[in-house]
């Protein structure tokens, strides 16, 4: 079998916590991201779901190499990028692209759409001057905005349209590899789904991978085939979407999903069953030993507090958690 | 393809063509009265330092008959202790002042510049050093620090571009602080992440994505530095530390002070230089104060004009400012 288009290998970010004063001395480390694994075949999508600050958005900028990762391996169609510098990076970019969260940071206001979108065939050199415009204007049809747009301001749009133009820049260089950063949670519901369905149609049309991060867990069960949970730096759950939202397997996940509102229970009168959690997610700076879920987990027990528990198979299906006492 | 695309978020936007670039004017408020006034008086006394010296006689010839007398046919402004017609020395002296000022205003800008932008952009320990030193440069007290200097250069070698060369040393410190800080808030904007996705180089960024959105605030910068490099050239003039071997204003006012122009009452001699730099400083802060409110919308007092623009009528008008104090 060839090599998946991405593979993450023991991916571990960690930023180091400056004391305050004349001499700043490193006095701890915030350990955003700490040991994840998981890989992303071509044309497919894998979502990457947690709370604020568990670690997905810092994945997502380490694997377009905005930072470089303290230690751990990506493999980029067998090629590891994790160390590697800007003249090695250069021709990846094409492959690698992202779609940011918040659309009215992520143009430049000074700069027209045209110029925006058409930035990177300027940097990759990859289309003669004279059929830039044309180029630019067919990918603005491409995510549905009138192509005449082209020599207008990002403020002249909408945050719908400021998305689409987000990915229209992205679609630019014709990647294999699409990262979107809460590519939504800007949007308000309706438009929401206009860019969902957009991307859906992209990722049909040029066969594009999406690694794609969010916390809105019904937009991630729409989008993508295999989900994966972090909490605190690490995956604790992955499985394909059916099995993860029906019978997850770590309690995490379980009391993740007992918060999102269900239409149908709603209605037949039922009351759901809602997990609360007790306490704050623990700081990343100084993680909780053994599992890292177990200050808040109604199952745990002594082992919880001196074993790590890996990654490991769950049930019959592809599911892989990591808990001791996995929900059967 | 299509299925996905709601047509009705593109007919919000009319499709009439327009030109393609429109940065230029977009950087200008609409026809805010402060600016039209300060162009107009800084656009009369460039016009005139440019072509002044080339119509006014020799500053220094001496006239034999007319020692310090106020305005006659001959010399309109009067002449000085020693003869000189005060006409051509102003025009000289309005030249020499604002060669020093936009001497200043250029080299303190870029300075600032390269301290403030760039060490924010690159980070680490060029940030921490070029962040101390600009906190060195601004701590160190810079009229002091410019006599001291001006003091060890003898008096022969001040010339123009040397004052100017000192005061921007003096000067670059304070805008270089507010870049740093401007800069590392547009660093860190997505924009400049996507352009790093799409495999930008470093300068690049600097110059394509994160310069413009600092020019607002370094054009306000460059005319206060113009500012503060005229007024310091008249104070330094002024205790005879000036560019002694050329006209200047400041150097003027010092002529007119050493000969007791005061106390003789010849005012013909030292209003019209003075009143040259109070114009010329008040007509760049009008500059200012209409570049702050581009930067600001906050501050944008044209509102007023916009909405007559809109067709409101008076008394609409009216209610919003009243609304708007409230």
């Amino acid at each position: 079998m060839a090599a998946p288009l991405l593979e993450v290998r023991d991916l571990v970010m960690h930023f180091p916590v400056k004391s305050r004063g004349v001499i700043a001395r490193t006095v701890g480390h915030v350990k955003a991201v700490d040991g994840v694994s998981f890989t992303v075949e071509a044309g497919q999508s894998l979502g990457l779901v947690g709370e604020s600050g568990c670690g997905k958005t810092t994945t997502g900028r380490l694997i377009t190499r905005l930072q470089k990762p303290t230690s751990g391996q990506i493999l980029f169609e067998g090629q590891d990028i994790a160390q590697a510098g800007p003249r090695v990076l250069k021709p990846l970019r094409r492959e690698i692209q992202m779609i940011f969260q918040d659309p009215y940071t992520s143009l430049n206001p000074r700069q027209t759409v045209g110029e925006i979108v058409g930035a990177p065939l300027v940097i990759h050199k990859l289309v003669p001057a004279s059929q830039r415009l044309a180029r630019v204007q067919e990918l603005l049809e491409v995510v549905g905005l009138n192509p005449e747009h082209y020599n207008r301001y990002p403020h002249e749009f909408s945050g719908g349209q400021r998305q689409r133009i987000g990915i229209a820049r992205a679609l630019t260089l014709q990647p294999k590899l699409l990262v979107a950063d809460e590519p939504v949670s800007a949007l308000d519901v309706s438009i929401q789904a206009q860019v969902i369905n957009l991307m859906q149609d992209l990722q049909r049309e040029f066969n594009i991978a999406f690694l794609f991060i969010a916390h809105d867990l019904s937009i991630v069960r729409h989008f993508c085939p295999e989900v994966a949970v972090m909490y605190l730096g690490k995956i604790v759950e992955k499985a394909p979407r059916d099995e993860l939202y029906e019978h997850p397997k770590h309690p995490y996940t379980k009391a993740l999903l007992s918060a999102v509102p269900n239409i149908e229970q709603a209605v037949l009168g039922g009351r759901r069953e809602r997990i609360r959690l007790q306490g704050d997610v623990p700081s990343p700076i100084n993680p909780p030993s053994g599992c890292r879920f177990r200050t808040r987990c109604w199952k745990a027990q002594d082992i919880c507090a001196t074993t790590e528990p890996p990654l490991q198979k769950v049930g019959a299906g592809a599911d892989v958690a990591a808990c001791h006492f996995p929900e059967q | 393809m299509t299925s996905a695309i709601s047509l009705d978020e593109q007919a919000v936007m009319p499709t009439a063509p327009r030109p393609a670039r429109r940065s230029i004017a977009q950087l200008l408020p609409s026809r805010s009265p402060k600016l039209v006034v300060g162009l107009s008086i800084a656009g009369v006394i460039i016009l005139w330092a440019i072509i002044g010296p080339l119509i006014v006689g020799n500053p220094n010839a001496i006239s034999t008959s007319m020692f310090q007398t106020p305005g006659t046919a001959g010399h309109l402004l009067g002449t000085t202790q020693t003869g000189q017609d005060v006409w051509s020395q102003i025009a000289y002296g309005t030249r020499g002042s604002l060669i020093i000022g936009f001497s200043v205003g250029i080299i303190s800008t870029v300075l600032s510049a390269i301290f403030g932008i760039l060490g924010a952009y690159i980070g680490g320990a060029l940030d921490e050093t070029f962040a101390l030193f600009t906190n060195i440069v601004l701590v160190i007290p810079g009229l002091p620090l410019v006599i001291v200097i001006g003091n060890y250069i003898p008096v022969n070698q001040r010339g123009l571009f040397l004052i100017a060369i000192v005061l921007a040393l003096t000067g670059w410190a304070g805008s270089a602080r507010v870049l740093r800080a401007v800069t590392l808030s547009v660093r860190n904007r997505d924009y400049v992440a996507a352009s790093r996705v799409s495999g930008e180089k470093t300068w690049r960024i600097l110059v394509v994505e994160i310069l413009p959105n600092l020019i607002p605030v370094m054009a306000s910068q460059f005319v206060f530095a113009m500012i503060f490099a005229i007024l310091g050239e008249a104070g330094l003039s002024f205790l005879g530390l000036g560019a002694s071997n050329s006209f200047t204003l400041g150097t003027i006012l010092f002529q007119a002070y050493n000969d007791l122009a005061l106390t003789q009452g010849a005012w013909w001699w030292f209003v019209p230089p003075g009143l040259v730099i109070a114009l010329f400083g008040c007509a760049l802060s009008l500059i200012n104060f209409s570049i702050d409110e581009i930067i600001n919308p906050k501050l944008r007092n044209s509102t007023r004009a916009v909405r007559k623009k809109w067709g409101l009528s008076p008394a609409q008008i009216r209610q919003l400012d009243e609304e708007q104090i409230k």
